[in-house]
């Protein structure tokens, strides 16, 4: 049996195959939106509980990375909206260092400011197609959204970015 | 200006990060933390258990002697 089916079976060996498989690309995946590696490494578990779980209604017809981008992808939106506050860019996630003069008082530092206050839907799209340069239909099908909004919630992003710099008295 | 660069300068791109351990061990804790569901079979049986036990009393004791 292949190691999906096992796994719909409720296999626990094909689960953890697949843990070990995937738990870097689920990572990855969400360290770029939450920008957090302690959260992620939570959320990550989290992601993996929640498809163990609704292993009975898996399709192993279906792709597993997919599915698996999309629960995370959830999770990693549910965090940003519970704990904005929280979801400050971690040290090891921001720019430059502090030294910096640009980074501190330049227009960079304003960007960064200006995008730890996007709505948190803006702020993924932003961060996994403007700044991780992942490509529009991942996004999409990762948000459970179409290309074409996945530009629109760019462009609002771009446009509140812009907006927010302007109000910072920052020239854009 | 050009915002997608400015952007990707202020707050770079992560690349190919890993998380700092292996996080199985934290999925273990995860599942035990679970709780357990009954399946709706288990409660058929355990009710069909029950009701056998009020059609023939009897039976209780040779259920106990089984245990």
């Amino acid at each position: 049996m292949e190691l999906l089916e096992r796994f719909a079976a409720d296999d626990m060996d094909a689960f953890e195959t697949l843990f070990r498989q995937f738990q870097r690309d689920v990572y990855r995946w969400i360290v770029r939106i939450v920008r957090d590696p302690a959260a992620a490494e939570d959320l990550t578990v989290e992601t993996f509980w929640r498809i163990y779980r609704a292993r009975a209604r898996f399709d192993p017809r279906r792709e597993f990375a997919p599915w698996a981008r999309r629960i995370a992808t959830n999770l990693a939106l549910d965090h940003l909206r519970t704990a904005p506050s929280e979801t400050e860019l971690n040290e090891d996630c921001a720019g430059e260092s502090p030294s910096d003069p640009a980074a501190r008082h330049g227009v960079r530092d304003g960007l960064r400011r200006a995008f730890r206050r996007l709505p948190p839907k803006l702020r993924a799209a932003a961060t996994l197609a403007l700044i991780e340069e992942e490509s529009q239909a991942v996004i999409a099908e990762a948000l459970g959204i179409s290309i074409t909004a996945v530009k629109g919630r760019l462009f609002r992003a771009v446009r509140l970015l812009r907006r927010s710099l302007k109000q910072m008295g920052v020239e854009s | 200006m050009n915002l997608p660069n400015e952007l990707r300068k202020a707050v770079p791109p992560l690349g190919d990060t890993e998380p700092r351990q292996d996080l199985w061990p934290r999925m273990l804790l995860r599942l035990d933390r679970a709780p357990r569901r009954v399946q709706w079979l288990d409660w058929a049986l355990a009710v069909l258990l029950l009701a056998s036990f009020f059609v023939f009393p009897q039976a209780v004791l040779g259920f106990f002697y089984q245990m």
